[in-house]
This record gives structure tokens, C-alpha cells and sequence, in this order.
């Protein structure tokens, strides 16, 4: 039973930072029907920002919870400035051309961030320092978690629920939600859909940088290549919820989760992988409107 | 960067009132990339002049990267707005579409593409034929480290022009390829580390087992299209890794040595064929006989590669895959078959995979689950990209760019992967064709003249 | 050919007709010789009633016409004939010759166009970047049989095939006043021939059943009273019978037999143009500007 509960709260933590990063795909998605591979490298590129911001922030004073969320910010303002420059460079452009164009110009961008770290950056891993400061939480909560792991689950509940706010009920959330519903109809009636496309990308790349910094304290290491498979596995939970579907993702990323933590612990560690790429050709497959969409006919 | 509705790339909307005269006009569109400059570094700043350290887990300031940061940036910003003006006075946008943009409206009378006119002249048959001898000269001039880089690009034509057909013909972003290459690899190193089996044998098995695959894996695929079968296969192609890095067979991740290169009619080339062929002084003492061989084998398969994939674009078969690629509901409207021809479209791009593969274990003798990584994949659709999807003599021209200019600028190598990022944007963006656009059958009409029946008389490119 | 057997709906994919289905087809008489039937045809999307219970018929060489507001149905209906959709219930037929009775629900959308169903799209789809001579012999792709051997080995049957099936296309090009496009790449050309080649296409499969979408979209008048006779050259020509969705009432009423009348998925009339134009029903459901285009 301990076993299970570690892995449950494994599963959740893990879920929490798929959620994080899902959230941008899927509306992106929702929006320009474009998968934004690169979206996993802001996720990245957040981490490293956290951890070069966070080495300058606490040798300025910074400390505790004040350093967490500076550090927070700042990689939420680097990722949102990454997250607009990629979507003018790589996919505005190719609006209007054929459906493969801005898939390949998302995998390049893609390639370019990472190798961007890479070379500017080390290919190995760092070691990521313990953001996350202690609280004092009861004891019933810390026997299967850590505090860090709490701190995630919290952190992000929180960021959900924010941006469930924020869609329902600002205007900006309401031009997004009538982007996401027609674009062509939305453009007609005055919504400056452009805005509305780069807002998208700076909400999606704001969140995934909140799950960078979070992995990086829940992990305590990085690199470079760490938005590519977490990008995948985001993708999936995506799908997995029905794309365009922002508490869906959620859900998926849950599932996702835990699905690989009982994996891991119950089959073996070194198939993690397999595990979380099977289930991504499965629902692909099978399920490609999600266990929360219904089951549309394409219209011709 | 291209631009065309009066905002720049840093997201300010410039104020260009219609009134205004040239001389603001100029004076904006030289600032607009200086600001699109300074964005650019202002985004790269920190994680290019702050390095941390693993060691003493502090993050180092770089001053001196300054310089090269700001070089970059605006370099980049000036580029980038160069070639959307190059688009913008030369691009497509004035001609017929390419695969991967909307038409232009309107008329337009195409003429026959160089590479028609180039195929049509009367120069072309001895000047391919003069080639071919070059190519077939090439490996006893060169050196051994030559003969190894021709071998690979090689290898990446065939493979470019396998995926191509997935890809650039019909339109299915296949990003797991190289595992249909590590297929054909590990085959040709199991069936001889196992069995003895010989290059010979084991050159159409590996070909075959990729096609095997292909089409096991191309079954699933049927039920899904765009950007998910992008994601499916590229998910099929980090599981092959995985499990032949957790297998035992393919001895996992410390992977299969030894795997000999071919023979031919059992000689042992540099041990009995060499020392005749020295003594008339045909061959420099250097030349590794085994590696010639290798490399005439693949420029046969590539030359053959050329013209069936030739054949089958204009074939019924070829047409049916590029009806697919351009419209999924008008193609089954006329009849074609969309599940058969996904289908065959992915399981025939895997054989070129499978044959590539064999060829390759041999050329290096030794082969491990990193050879076959998603990078691999990347690479290859590079190729494919630059050169033009679709179009055969820009493949084989994006393979031999994207292979041999890495080999020649050493300053290039440590920068390939980021520039291999950088060219797909940039082409997606800027020449989606690629660089030699795929030139269309073309159809010569012949007046019928009196008491003739046949009223025309259909000429293929080649 | 025997249609694909559905698991869902065992009463369309068999062979027999289902009673009512019969008694529909018996209701016209002895002289009744449909080349298209739809009984209690219903197709839903979610919540939405796209097509409820639709019974029209299609006679053998006849232009009919499929009429009604936006949202009607109609271009529903054209995609379960050629099977896109798959109709919630209901079921349609399909007679390529007088006894031979083909259901068409649930068949692949490719077989319904080797059984001779030819189609064009309201929003027209050419494959643009190909050249209309490729289009055209994409069009003959259902005749021609050359696979994969004959692809990479050009033996004599294969070239004589493409060589013939070359000639034809170019014989239809021709027909329709397309021969100096043939190597244009079909999306660079002017709207009113797209819509011309999109028909030289269907055409080209043999087809003889014609389904039209809104053929007259986007042309002006004087292309639109070409097309009306165009459509009626095809009809005579290639022998096939047309049916044909239009917003545009002066060609329906210029070139149609029959005309079937949808709104909100039902079927509210059927008859002559004559007997549509007097219709209380069809003028209620055109109410207002649209209801002086029937007049």
C-alpha cells in the first residue's frame, strides 16, 4: 500500500508537469491546428533560465520563497519572449499554406532551440539547486510526498485555476475561446486574431515555463534534451483529452501520469518509455478525439 | 523577416501612414530589422552570456560572447528580411504553386522548368554518360576517407529518395524512417552474426524486412492522417530504438561489431584482387578495395533508385500517391483507393530504408541503437526539405549538400544539427519548393495530320 | 461487385433490398427506371438532424436538381451517396443498370466512384500543383490497372495503357475547351475553368451518375448560361444522368427535369420545375428575397 501511494503521488507530480506543458499545446492547437513541436524546448529553455537566473538571484540576496517565484517570473517572461519570437518566425508565415509546411517548420524550430542550448549551454546534465523551500506540512501529507512534490501539485492547481479565470472570464480569454471555435468567423467580427495567436503562444509558453522550473526542483537536474520527451508526453496528454480541450489535457496529463509511474514501479523502469509511446501510438490510433471529445465527422 | 501587414517582427505595429513619403519608407525598412536585431539578442541574452557551471553550480558571466550574440542577431534579423524581399521579388508568389503553398490566382503560362529543359536537351545522354563514368572513376582517385563520405552520401540519397516518396510524393510526414534504416541494418548484422549469411543474401532480406515492417506499420497508420501519422510514426521510431536497445539479440545498446564488408564472388578483395590490380597500376596503393566495392554497390542502388522512383512517379501508382498528397477527399472521389495507396506509399519508402541499411552496417562494421536515433530521421527529412519534396534531382542534390558540406567545413560540424533546425524554418518559410522544384510531366501535343488516328503523342520527362 | 457487408447495420450492406426500400421503388411503376434512390435516409452530426428521412429518386438520364436553404442537407446527402458519410439509417441504392441494384450505405467513398458515381465539390478541389492532364488521368484511375510492376518495369500492356488513357484524357480536355491548359498546373488557372476541369475529371472515371455541387458558384452570368449547357452536352454525350445541387435558380429551373426540394434535413418537395414553382411549402421555405429567384 505504501508503494502504491508513492506512486500514486509520483504519478501526480508527473501529471501536474505534463498538465503544465500540455495546456500550450493544446491551445495552440485549438487555435491554428498546428502541433507546436517547439513548445517542449521553451519548456527547456525555462529550466535553464530558472537555473542561471536563480545562481544571479540568490547571489544578489534572494532567498526562500521570494527567490522561487522571481525565479518563476523570470523564466515565465524569457519563455513568453521565446514562445512569441518562434510563432513570428516559424508560424506566421505559413498561414494559409499547406498542412505539412508548418509542421516542418515547427521540427526545425525545434532542432534549433535545443541545439541553441547545446552550444550555448553544455550537452551534459546540471545539477538544478533546491528551489523549493521547506514548509512545514503536515505530516499526513509528507509521509508519501516530498515537499517539493506537494509544492508541484499546489503550484500548478493554482496555475490552473488561474487560467480557467482568465479564459472564462476576461475579454481576451473570450477572444481566444471564439478564435479557437472559428477563426475565419472570429476575424469577421473584429477580433484581431493575430493578437489573439500571439497571446495564445505567450499563455501556452508561460505555463510551460512554470512546469520548467517545477521539474527542474522536482528532478534536481537537466538538460538539453528534456523538452523533447516531455514535449511528446504533453502532446499525448493532449490528445489523450481531446485536443483543443483545456481541462481535458489535464485529465490526459493525469492519466498519462500515472499510467507511467505504476509502470515504472510495477514493470520495469527501463521500459518507462516504451510504456509512454505506446500509449501515444494507441490513443493516436484509437482514440484520437480523446477520452473528453466527442467523436466528430470531418467536415468536407 | 516577411512581412505584410505593417507589423515588424518585434510585434510594434510601425505607423505607416499612406502619406508618407519614401524617404520614411526606406528609413523604416532599415529599422525594422535593427529592432528585429536587438529583439533577438535581448531574447538570446541570457542563456548566451551566462554559462552555468556544473561545478561550481554558479552561473558565469560571458563577456566576450557579446560581440558574437549581436553579430548573430543581426545577422539573422538582416537575413531574414533579405530573403523575404527575395521572396517577395522572385518568390513562387509569381509563379505556379509548389507543393507547399496555396495557388496564385489568376493566369499564368508555365514554361517548361529548367530541369525539363535540362532533360529534354540533346546534351543530357552523353553528358549523364560522361557522369556516370566519373562516378564509377571516383572511388580509385580518391582517397580512402573520400571514398568513406561518398559511401555515406550515397547511403543519404537512397534514403532521401525513399522517404521522399512518403513525404515528398505523397504527403505523409513520416518522422520514425530510420527505423525502417535500423531494420535493414540490423538485419544484415544478426542473419551474418547468427547465421553466416552474406552480404548478398542479406542486401534483399534487409530490403525485404523493412518493407515487411512498413507495411505492419502501415497498417495501423491507415486510421490516422496529418499531423497525428507525423506523431505516430515518430513514436513508431523511438520504440524500434528502445527495443533493440532491450533486446537481446542485438546484443542492446553495446550493439553488433565485426559485421563483414561484401564479398565479391568470394574473393577476399584486398587480399588477392589488390596486389594484381597494383602491379598494372590501376589502383594507388592506398585504395581500400572493400570500400570501392561497397561504394559501387550503392551508386548502382542509387542510380536504380533514381529511375524506379522516376517510373513510379509517373505512373498510375505515383499519381495516385500525389492525388493523396493533394487532396485526401478528391482523390477517393476519382476512384483511388486512399487506404492502398497510403499503404503501399509507406511500405515501398521503407524498402529504400531497408536496402540503405544493409549497405551501411556493412560500410561501418559496426552498428548500435545509436545510429538509428530520431536526429537520423530529422536528417533525412532535411534533405528531402532543402532539396524539394517531391522533386528527384533536388533530393539527390539536398543529400549531397547536407552530407558533403559538414565534411569539407569542419566549422560546420559542431553547428550542423542547429543549422539543419535553422534550414527547415528558413526553407519552410522562404522556398517551401526547395531548391529544385519537382518539374511535372509534361505533355507534347501533336497536331493530328490528315489520315493519322493518333491525335497525340505523350512524351515523359525522361 | 458486392457492397461491403456493414456489422451495424446488417439491413443495408445485404443484398436484398429491405421492403420498404422496394415498395419505394415500386411505387413509380413499370415504367420507373431510377438510377438513384434514397429511402428514409437520416443522417445525424451530434445533436444535429443533417438528414431526416429523405426518399428521392434519381431517374435514369434525367438532370435533377437538389434544392433548398443553406444548411439544407444537400451537400449531406451528396456525401453518403459517395460515401464519405455513412448514413445513420436508412438506406441508398444505386442502379448502374436496370437490375442491377447496388446499396450504396456505408461503401468506401473509392468504391462508390469505380461503381460510377462521379462528383464534383462545392468548394472545388483540384489537385493544384499537378498539371490538368494529370488531373484528368487521375480522373481514369478507376479504368486503368497498372500497379506496381507495370510502375517500375514499363511492359508493353502498361505503356499502351498510359498512352491510351493519355489520349483520352486529352480527348476530353479538348472537349471541354481545355487543350491549351494541359500543362498548367491545375490551381493557376481561372476560377470558371477549375470548375470546368473539376467536371472534365469526374468525367473522366466514366461515371453514369453525375453529382454536381454547386456548379454555378462564383461564375457570372454569361458562364452560367454556358454551364447550363454544358451540363446539358454532358448529359447527351457520356449518356449519364446528372443530379445537381444550385443556389442559382435560373439554371436550376433552365436545365432541370425534377427537382427535390430539402429544408432542415426533410425532403418538402418533389416534382417538375413547374409544379416546384407553385409550391406553397418551397415558397414559404425561400421566404423572402429568395422567394422572387422561384418566380
Amino acid at each position: 500500500m505504501d508503494f502504491f501511494l508513492d506512486l500514486l503521488v509520483g504519478g501526480l507530480t508527473k501529471g501536474s508537469i505534463y498538465a503544465l506543458i500540455a495546456l500550450g499545446y493544446t491551445m495552440v492547437y485549438g487555435i491554428i491546428a498546428v502541433i507546436n513541436f517547439a513548445h517542449g524546448e521553451i519548456y527547456m529553455i525555462s529550466a535553464f533560465t530558472a537555473l542561471i537566473f536563480g545562481s544571479i538571484l540568490s547571489s544578489v540576496g534572494l532567498a526562500g520563497w521570494g527567490l522561487l517565484f522571481a525565479v518563476i517570473a523570470v523564466s515565465a517572461l524569457y519563455a513568453a519572449m521565446y514562445g512569441w519570437t518562434v510563432e513570428k518566425i516559424a508560424y506566421k508565415p505559413l498561414r494559409g499554406s499547406s498542412r505539412l509546411a508548418p509542421l516542418i517548420s515547427a521540427i526545425g524550430m525545434s532542432l534549433f532551440l535545443q541545439n541553441f542550448v547545446l552550444l550555448a549551454q553544455t550537452p551534459n546534465y546540471l545539477p538544478f539547486p533546491a528551489l523549493v523551500p521547506d514548509v512545514p506540512f503536515p505530516a499526513i501529507l509528507t509521509r508519501h510526498a516530498s515537499d517539493t512534490q506537494i509544492v508541484i501539485i499546489l503550484v500548478t492547481a493554482a496555475s490552473m485555476a488561474l487560467l480557467t479565470l482568465f479564459i472564462k472570464k476576461t475579454r481576451m480569454g473570450t477572444a481566444m475561446r471564439a478564435v479557437s471555435q472559428d477563426l475565419e468567423m472570429a476575424r469577421l467580427s473584429g477580433v484581431d486574431t493575430d493578437k489573439i495567436i500571439s497571446f495564445t503562444f505567450i499563455t501556452g509558453s508561460v505555463l510551460a515555463a512554470v512546469g520548467g522550473v517545477l521539474i527542474g526542483c522536482g528532478m534536481r537536474q537537466i538538460d538539453f534534451y528534456i523538452g523533447f520527451l516531455a514535449g511528446m508526453k504533453a502532446f499525448t496528454a493532449a490528445v489523450l483529452g481531446g485536443i483543443g480541450s483545456v481541462p481535458g489535457a489535464v485529465i490526459g496529463a493525469l492519466i498519462l501520469g500515472f499510467a507511467e509511474s505504476f509502470a515504472a514501479g510495477y514493470i520495469s523502469s527501463s521500459y518507462e518509455d516504451v510504456v509512454a509511446f505506446a500509449f501515444l501510438i494507441l490513443i493516436l490510433i484509437f482514440k484520437p478525439d480523446g477520452v473528453m471529445g466527442a467523436a466528430t465527422t470531418h467536415k468536407v | 523577416m516577411p512581412e505584410k501587414d505593417g507589423k515588424d517582427p518585434t510585434g510594434a505595429p510601425l505607423r505607416r501612414p499612406r502619406e508618407k513619403g519614401r524617404g520614411k519608407k526606406i528609413l523604416l525598412s532599415i529599422l525594422r530589422p535593427l529592432k528585429a536585431g536587438l529583439w533577438l539578442s535581448l531574447v538570446a541574452f541570457p542563456l548566451v552570456t551566462f554559462k552555468f557551471e556544473a561545478e561550481t553550480r554558479q552561473a558565469h558571466f560571458l563577456p566576450e560572447r557579446i560581440p558574437l550574440l549581436l553579430l548573430i542577431c543581426f545577422g539573422a534579423a538582416v537575413a531574414f528580411d533579405g530573403l523575404g524581399w527575395l521572396k517577395k521579388a522572385f518568390g513562387p508568389g509569381k509563379r505556379a504553386g509548389g507543393i507547399l503553398e496555396s495557388p496564385p490566382e489568376g493566369l499564368n503560362r508555365p514554361r517548361l522548368s529548367w530541369v525539363n529543359r535540362l532533360l529534354k536537351s540533346r546534351f543530357f545522354k552523353p553528358a549523364s554518360g560522361v557522369l556516370l563514368i566519373f562516378l564509377a572513376v571516383l572511388p580509385f582517385i580518391s582517397s580512402p576517407y573520400g571514398v568513406n563520405v561518398y559511401i555515406t552520401a550515397l547511403i543519404y540519397i537512397t534514403l532521401g529518395l525513399g522517404l521522399n516518396i512518403v513525404v515528398g510524393v505523397s504527403g505523409l510526414l513520416n518522422l520514425g524512417y530510420v527505423a525502417f534504416y535500423a531494420v535493414g541494418a540490423y538485419t544484415y548484422a544478426i542473419l551474418n552474426a547468427q547465421f553466416g549469411l552474406s552480404f548478398w543474401v542479406c542486401l534483399p532480406l534487409g530490403a525485404l524486412s523493412a518493407t515487411l515492417l512498413g507495411f505492419i506499420l502501415g497498417l495501423p497508420l491507415l486510421r490516422v492522417s496529418g499531423d497525428y501519422l507525423a506523431i505516430v510514426t515518430l513514436g513508431f521510431g523511438e520504440i524500434t530504438r528502445l527495443v533493440l536497445t532491450n533486446i537481446a539479440i542485438t546484443n542492446g545498446p553495446r550493439g553488433i561489431a565485426n559485421i563483414p564488408p561484401p564479398s565479391l564472388f568470394g574473393f577476399d578483395l584486398n587480399q588477392s584482387v589488390k596486389p594484381f590490380l597494383l602491379k598494372l597500376g590501376l589502383i594507388h596503393s592506398r585504395t581500400d578495395l572493400d570500400k570501392v566495392l561497397i561504394y559501387l554497390i550503392i551508386l548502382m542502388a542509387a542510380i536504380l533508385t533514381v529511375a524506379a522512383v522516376h517510373r513510379l512517379e509517373n505512373s498510375r501508382l505515383g499519381r495516385a500517391w500525389l492525388a493523396l498528397r493533394e487532396d485526401e477527399t478528391a482523390c477517393q472521389a476519382v476512384g483511388v483507393n486512399r487506404a492502398g495507396a497510403k499503404l503501399t506509399a509507406f511500405t515501398l519508402g521503407s524498402t529504400w530504408a531497408g536496402l540503405a541499411g544493409v549497405v551501411f552496417a556493412s560500410q561501418i562494421s559496426f552498428i548500435n541503437p545509436q545510429s538509428f536515433t530520431f536526429m537520423q530521421s530529422v536528417m533525412i527529412l532535411s534533405i528531402v526539405v532543402l532539396g524539394g519534396m517531391g522533386s528527384i534531382p533536388g533530393v539527390v542534390c539536398g543529400a549531397v549538400i547536407l552530407i558533403l558540406l559538414p565534411e569539407y567545413l569542419r566549422f560546420f560540424a559542431d553547428y550542423r544539427m542547429l543549422l539543419f533546425g535553422l534550414l527547415m524554418v528558413v526553407m519552410m518559410v522562404f522556398r517551401p519548393e526547395g531548391l529544385i522544384k519537382s518539374a511535372r510531366y509534361q505533355h507534347i501535343y501533336r497536331a493530328p495530320k490528315a489520315g493519322e488516328g493518333d491525335p497525340s503523342d505523350s512524351a515523359s520527362g525522361k | 461487385m458486392t457492397p461491403r457487408a456493414e456489422s451495424k447495420h446488417p439491413e443495408i450492406g445485404a443484398g436484398a433490398a429491405p421492403a420498404g426500400a422496394a415498395e419505394t421503388a415500386g411505387a413509380f411503376g413499370l415504367d420507373a427506371d431510377p438510377i438513384l434512390f434514397s429511402d428514409s435516409l437520416r443522417m445525424d452530426f451530434g445533436g444535429l438532424t443533417a438528414l431526416d428521412q429523405v426518399s428521392l429518386t434519381v431517374e435514369r438520364g434525367s438532370i435533377t436538381a437538389l434544392i433548398g436553404p443553406n444548411g439544407a442537407g444537400k451537400t449531406t446527402f451528396f456525401n453518403c451517396v459517395t460515401g464519405i458519410y455513412k448514413p445513420g439509417s436508412g438506406s441508398i441504392f444505386f442502379l448502374p443498370e436496370k437490375e442491377k441494384r447496388i446499396s450504396l450505405g456505408g461503401l468506401r467513398p473509392h468504391k462508390a466512384a469505380q461503381l460510377g458515381i462521379g462528383r464534383t465539390f462545392q468548394n472545388i478541389r483540384l489537385f493544384n500543383t499537378l498539371t490538368v492532364l494529370e488531373n484528368v488521368l487521375i480522373g481514369c484511375h478507376a479504368r486503368m490497372r497498372a500497379g506496381l510492376w507495370g510502375a517500375l518495369f514499363r511492359d508493353r500492356k502498361t505503356m499502351e495503357e498510359e498512352r491510351r488513357m493519355t489520349d483520352l484524357s486529352y480527348a476530353i480536355l479538348e472537349r471541354y475547351g481545355l487543350q491549351a491548359r494541359v500543362n498548367d498546373p491545375a490551381g493557376s488557372l481561372p476560377y470558371g475553368e477549375q470548375r470546368r476541369l473539376e467536371i472534365a475529371r469526374a468525367l473522366a472515371s466514366g461515371p453514369s451518375l453525375l453529382l454536381l455541387d454547386e456548379p454555378a458558384a462564383g461564375l457570372n452570368n454569361q458562364e452560367t448560361l454556358e454551364l447550363a449547357d454544358l451540363i446539358r452536352h454532358i448529359r447527351r454525350d457520356e449518356k449519364l444522368s446528372v443530379l445537381l445541387i444550385e443556389h442559382d435558380m435560373s439554371l436550376v429551373m433552365n436545365v432541370s427535369e425534377r427537382i427535390n426540394v430539402l429544408d432542415y434535413g426533410r425532403l418538402i418537395a418533389s416534382g417538375t420545375p413547374e409544379e416546384i414553382r407553385k409550391n406553397p411549402d418551397v415558397v414559404r421555405a425561400y421566404l423572402g428575397e429568395d422567394a422572387d429567384d422561384l418566380g
